[in-house]
């Protein structure tokens, strides 16, 4: 394995597959730069598989290349390229022990004396203890370490988690994910990893590609994407959002002043992701935690220059360290609202009368002409 | 009421005994008649004990010959259609091409015609032919009908068989070949295992497709029906023990084998 040091770059040109008259992947142009953690992050069926396979030379590209660093692989079959895969369900070969499937890649290279080199890469995953055992003796942890081992050893120039932590329960994924970050840090190979779980993307990515029917919408850190969402999709897909369709009634400096229902919106100019003539339409989103929550008694002790809306609590639930509130409103149904448990009060059960109100700074406007409840069934 | 109880508790076992009993007992009829010494030619009758057979197991003319060709027959029946089964298998599994599902079926038909009927038309065939009857006629025949069986045991466990772990293979630098080797043949082999096991079994014992393709040949299962007419030698009952000895021997070397080694790894 020749590498150079800027040599780790995944660069795909107008890549796309169909299958007969179905397409999966639309043509994409996507870098990942060497070194980093980066997540294809979409529901099932948008893709995202495909375009890991279509990396690992496991899936013909219908048009488009790949490159790797300067070299183009697209014509390679996978068994030639240097870069190395994590299944889904791990694949672990079920007729050789632990130590012969991290070996695996090795021997098949020609390299004689492995023994050294495994031992270390089992004690990197925590496993030199069971290396003399069948992969069906271990635990799905076990199993999925053994399976970034068996990939990882191979010092590939990008390494592919195809969704390598969707059969485990939730505390170990948890426990994963942190490992699977300790891990690219220490070695600093290019990951590449693909889920359709939007916190997983967010805890472990340094950037983040979302994917629907077959295109990316929108590319970004997690940070990025969930402040500045682009479309309905993401900002649906990535966390919760709230939408009211509003009427841009003027302009003042570089914020927008909406109309909506009667009340008064203000937006930044800059957060706003449409064109937006005067008298054009444009959703507001906010996202839930964001929103205070005060009792219509009280609302003359919100502070000028947020932006509100009035509502009636139509449902509250408790779930420890903070509580959701759906909030009816005239501009919106089911406006929801997390609020901390710092302060309760008492008076906020459903039914109640409220004012909600939020910082300005907080309010990102999308083109209207699109579905606000895109995204909103995948991600649940 | 104890033991009502205790036949309560034990009835699964006693019931299985049973029917092993059941099972096995015309082999132990077999074992206990080759240590006899019949007063005539036929040896149905309990005389006396005696291991004069088992001492010497080729007295028979021509017993130790037609074994002899049973065991080349069912070898290279076993290899033949061991091979071919399994290629028909994995491109079952693995293709999609015109008339599978024909072939699909018709793999079955062997298995499910009468074999009168397919020795008659074997017979046919090779008088049509001009074929010389006799050890390349039988092998022919054997291997045939052997094949549906090999097929039937690789093709359930290829079916099994995660199509992942052979992309796995390839993705760690494994080529075709290696891939073939080191991922899909030794996951597959327990499956072509059973079916070379089943195709020897049926090869050795066959005799209606054997009896009208041999020509002049004899093999053993028709020298033992050929014999029985005349009277049967105690040789014949040496013979059956000895491969009823070798076929348990074999089973439990293979059970004794497994454990250890599952038993080392854990």
């Amino acid at each position: 394995m020749k590498t150079t040091s800027s040599g780790g770059d995944v660069r795909l040109t107008g890549i796309s597959k169909t299958y007969g008259s179905f397409t999966a992947v639309h043509p994409l142009d996507l870098t990942v730069p060497q070194g980093s953690f980066f997540a294809l992050l979409g529901a099932s069926g948008c893709g995202k598989t495909t375009t890991l396979r279509m990396i690992a030379g496991l899936e013909e590209p219908s048009s488009g290349t790949v490159h790797l660093g300067e070299q183009d692989v697209t014509a390679l079959p996978p068994y030639k390229r240097p870069v190395n895969t994590v299944f889904q369900s791990y694949a672990l070969f079920p007729h050789l022990d632990i130590f012969e499937n991290v070996a695996f890649g090795l021997r098949r290279r020609g390299i004689r004396s492995v023994k050294k080199q495994v031992e270390d890469m089992l004690e990197l995953v925590q496993l030199g203890e069971q290396a003399r055992k069948k992969p069906h003796q271990l635990s799905g942890g076990q199993q999925q370490r053994v399976a970034v081992a068996r990939a990882l050893i191979n010092h590939p120039k990008v390494l592919l988690l195809d969704e390598p932590l969707g059969a485990l329960d939730l505390k170990l994924r948890r426990q994963m994910q942190l490992e699977l970050k300790r891990i690219q840090t220490e070695v600093g190979i290019t990951f590449v990893h693909v889920t359709h779980d939007q916190e997983e993307a967010m805890t472990m990515a340094d950037t983040i590609a979302v994917m629907n029917a077959g295109r990316v919408e929108q590319l970004g850190s997690p940070t990025d994407l969930y402040e500045n969402p682009r479309t309905t999709f993401v900002a649906n897909f990535l966390g919760t959002s709230n939408f009211i369709e509003a009427e841009i009634d003027s302009k003042s400096g570089d914020e927008i002043v909406l109309k909506a229902g009667g009340g008064k919106l203000v937006l930044s100019e800059a957060r706003c992701g449409a064109p937006a003539p005067t008298g054009g339409r444009v959703l507001v989103g906010v996202r839930p935690e964001k929103i205070s929550l005060t009792h219509a008694d009280d609302a003359g002790e919100i502070p000028e220059g947020r932006n509100r809306i009035t509502g009636k609590i139509a449902d509250s639930s408790f779930i420890g360290v903070s509580t959701q509130y759906v909030v009816d409103s005239p501009v919106c149904s089911d406006f929801e609202v997390y609020a901390q448990n710092i302060d309760r009060d008492p008076r906020l059960v459903p039914g109640a009368e409220v004012v909600l109100h939020w910082n300005p700074a907080h309010t990102f406007g999308l083109d209207a002409s699109q579905d606000a409840e895109a995204g909103v069934e995948e991600a649940a | 009421m104890p033991f009502v109880n205790w036949l309560k508790r034990h009835l699964v076992v006693i019931a299985g005994l049973l029917t092993l009993a059941y099972l096995l007992l015309p082999n132990v009829v077999v074992t206990v008649f080759s240590f006899n010494k019949p007063k005539g030619r036929f040896n149905y009758e309990w005389q006396q004990f005696s291991t004069d057979a088992w001492k010497d197991p080729c007295g028979v003319a021509d017993l130790c010959g037609s074994l002899s060709i049973s065991l080349q027959i069912a070898f290279w029946a076993t290899l033949g259609a061991t091979l071919l089964g399994t290629l028909i298998a994995f491109a079952l599994v693995r293709y999609r091409f015109r008339a599978r599902g024909a072939v699909n079926s018709l793999i079955f038909l062997p298995m499910a015609m009468p074999e009168v009927v397919m020795a008659a038309s074997l017979l046919t065939l090779f008088l049509n032919l001009g074929a010389q009857l006799g050890f390349w006629t039988i092998l022919i025949a054997h291997i045939m009908f052997c094949l549906s069986f090999v097929v039937t045991a690789v093709k359930a466990r290829v079916m099994s068989m995660d199509p992942r772990l052979e992309q796995a293979a390839q993705d760690l630098y494994a080529g075709p070949v290696q891939t073939f080797l080191r991922v899909t043949l030794p996951i597959a082999a327990p499956g072509i295992a059973a079916g070379a096991l089943l195709a020897f079994a049926l090869s050795f014992d066959d005799f209606i497709i054997t009896n009208f393709n041999a020509g002049s040949t004899v093999t053993f299962p028709m020298f033992v029906w050929g014999s029985a007419q005349r009277g049967t030698p105690v040789q014949i009952n040496v013979i059956g023990t000895a491969m009823f000895l070798l076929a348990v021997l074999f089973v439990l070397t293979s059970m004794v084998v497994g454990s250890r080694r599952s038993r080392k790894t854990s």
